[in-house]
């Protein structure tokens, strides 16, 4: 059906047509992009060699082979950033997920092609701006002289100002705002995939909106559901940007401390500890998840 | 249909509305902000000026930055769409065994946080001698936008009637002249949304491009970044500002020498089945 802009984000067109799909084309062509993920996967392996060789302070150059640095990950110090990286990456999926379905079913299923065109340049317009420029947008909101507190004083509703950012509170907005789009992408083209037949169905036999909707909308939308649950999750679980601007530091996710570690600290072995635990967890989720979306569209 | 019935779609509406501004507000801020007229700000602004984009504009560290950014972005669109058609047309094409595992290979970068990439890259790159150059972030640039590049490309490929490249050879054109001058010009809307993918998403990479480059050859998101940490002005509004129109622009420009809802194809799809 819809050749849409989610579909970047989907598996690849299932086969070639190779045959009769035009002129034959030499399979040696594929050889300079596999030649350039050769080299990151290069890089990659220099991360996996890291994280397994001792740190010396104050020098770049490394020990002997150690599993140290892996002990080090769940270290006192740094379980904080472990708990705080998953309990922000759930409540960021959760609330994501419910903020983002009602955009999604609008877009998808709104009457007024107008508005649905409105919404889709709204909802895609985050993607062509970065990522600094949105999380820059929220620190100007919350902040003690930001927009809300500014209003909040003038209007003497407060008499010092409310402490939004810096806080795990307000780093979980900034992650919210920053994974919709995407989740209103990965729903919408859910949404768009159900006949509406069944929807029309369900009411035509009596059901009212409310059960249409529960019965069956929502889950014929699962497969999106889920995928956009694992998409989310997998991103907010290696966010960056928004917990350091957001958090101030006071607020860490374990891209944080890769980050303070590597460029701060130069301790790249253990820097590297760490990036394999997130890179570990991403792949274990994904595949988890992408097996359960491969079940629940067997059953559908 | 019942008064409850209405009162549930306007209650819907709104809060559909509630939500979309959620998402646009803060960008609205970053307008407002951006012509405040005191170092700190105040909303509503006490004054207006234009004196943060002047600055934004004549702050050297960010004029050296915006230069590396159009450097590294115009080499990483050159390098990425010949790797893409090249990949594409041997993976659709192709006398190729295990077409999806190729695929997947090409696509993974998608998966791979940018803290891993950039850390991995920074090792690499220290230990090659190439960090004080521009070819790393160039090289992370290619390897990001190539999974969209391919994917744009593939569904071009994918829709290309092969009839019109068969008859060009029987008429008699060798193998380079039909990919010159039939398939290279209907990809047309693929490369083009291809090109769109590679200059945006690597005009604002921030997270692997951190990692790897040096006060010299930064790129604009990270010079921003670096001043937003150190100064709290309304310098970065301006540049935000700026950005924001800049992007704005290159997809309107996009917009007219390409139908845009041919590379966003969710609306044409609901009125098709609508009708």
């Amino acid at each position: 059906m819809a050749r849409d802009a989610t579909e970047i984000l989907k598996e690849p067109p299932a086969t070639g047509r190779a045959e009769g799909g035009g002129p034959r084309v030499p399979a040696l062509c594929l050889l300079p992009g596999l030649l350039a993920m050769a080299v990151f996967a290069l890089a990659l392996g220099a991360l996996f060699q890291y994280s397994l060789l001792e740190f010396i302070p104050g020098s770049l150059r490394t020990g002997g082979v150690t599993t140290g640095n892996f002990r080090q990950v769940v270290a006192p110090q740094y379980l904080r950033a472990i708990w705080d990286t998953i309990a922000l990456s759930l409540a960021t999926t959760v609330l994501t997920l419910l903020a983002s379905y009602p955009v999604a079913y609008a877009l998808a299923r709104g009457r007024s092609p107008v508005l649905r065109s409105l919404l889709l340049v709204l909802t895609l317009a985050p993607f062509f701006t970065g990522a600094i420029v949105r999380t820059y947008a929220w620190i100007l909101v919350l902040g003690n002289a930001g927009f809300i507190n500014s209003l909040l004083l003038k209007a003497g509703l407060l008499e010092t100002p409310y402490q939004m950012i810096f806080t795990t509170q307000g780093v979980l907005v900034g992650l919210v705002h920053f994974s919709m789009p995407v989740m209103i992408l990965i729903l919408a083209a859910g949404i768009s995939h159900i006949d509406p037949t069944y929807e029309r169905a369900a009411v035509s036999l009596g059901a009212n909106p409310v059960r249409t909707f529960l019965r069956v909308t929502l889950p014929l939308s699962m497969p999106g559901v889920i995928s956009g649950f694992v998409v989310v999750f997998a991103w907010t679980f290696s966010a960056f940007p928004t917990p350091e601007l957001l958090g101030g530091g006071r607020v860490k996710m374990i891209a944080n401390v890769v980050k303070d570690l590597a460029l701060d600290s130069f301790n790249w072995p253990g820097s590297a500890a760490f990036a394999v635990v997130a890179l570990a967890v991403t792949f274990v989720l994904v595949a988890v998840v992408a097996r359960s979306v491969e079940r629940l569209g067997r059953h559908a | 249909m019942g008064p409850g019935w209405v009162l549930g779609r306007w209650a819907g509406r709104l809060l559909v509305a509630g939500l979309v501004a959620f998402m646009t507000f803060p960008t609205l801020v970053v307008f407002v902000a951006s012509f405040n007229d005191t170092a700190i700000l105040s909303f509503p602004p006490q004054g207006y000026s234009l004196r943060w984009y002047a600055n934004a504009l004549t702050y050297p560290q960010f004029q050296r930055a915006a230069v590396n950014s159009l450097l590294v972005t115009l080499a990483t669109a050159a390098l990425a769409l010949p790797l893409g058609i090249a990949s594409v047309l041997a993976l659709e094409r192709g006398r190729l065994r295990g077409r999806a595992f190729w695929a997947a290979v090409l696509l993974s970068p998608l998966i791979i946080p940018g803290v891993v990439a950039g850390l991995g890259l920074l090792i690499l790159g220290a230990a090659i001698g190439l960090l004080q150059s521009r070819w790393p972030l160039i090289f992370a640039h290619v390897v990001l936008v190539l999974p969209f590049v391919i994917r744009s490309l593939w569904v071009s490929l994918a829709n290309l009637d092969p009839n019109l490249e068969r008859a060009a050879a029987s008429l008699g054109a060798g193998p380079w002249r039909v990919f010159w001058r039939i398939t290279l010009p209907l990809l047309r809307p693929g490369l083009f949304a291809a090109l769109l993918f590679a200059v945006i998403i690597s005009l604002n990479e921030f997270v692997v491009s951190l990692f790897i480059s040096t006060r010299v050859t930064e790129i604009l998101p990270v010079a921003m970044f670096t001043y937003v940490v150190n100064y709290t002005d309304p310098t970065i509004a301006a540049l935000s500002a700026l950005f924001i129109l800049g992007t704005f622009v290159i997809v309107y420009l996009a917009d007219h020498v390409l139908d845009m809802s041919a590379v966003f194809q969710i609306a044409h799809g609901r009125d098709r089945e609508r009708a």
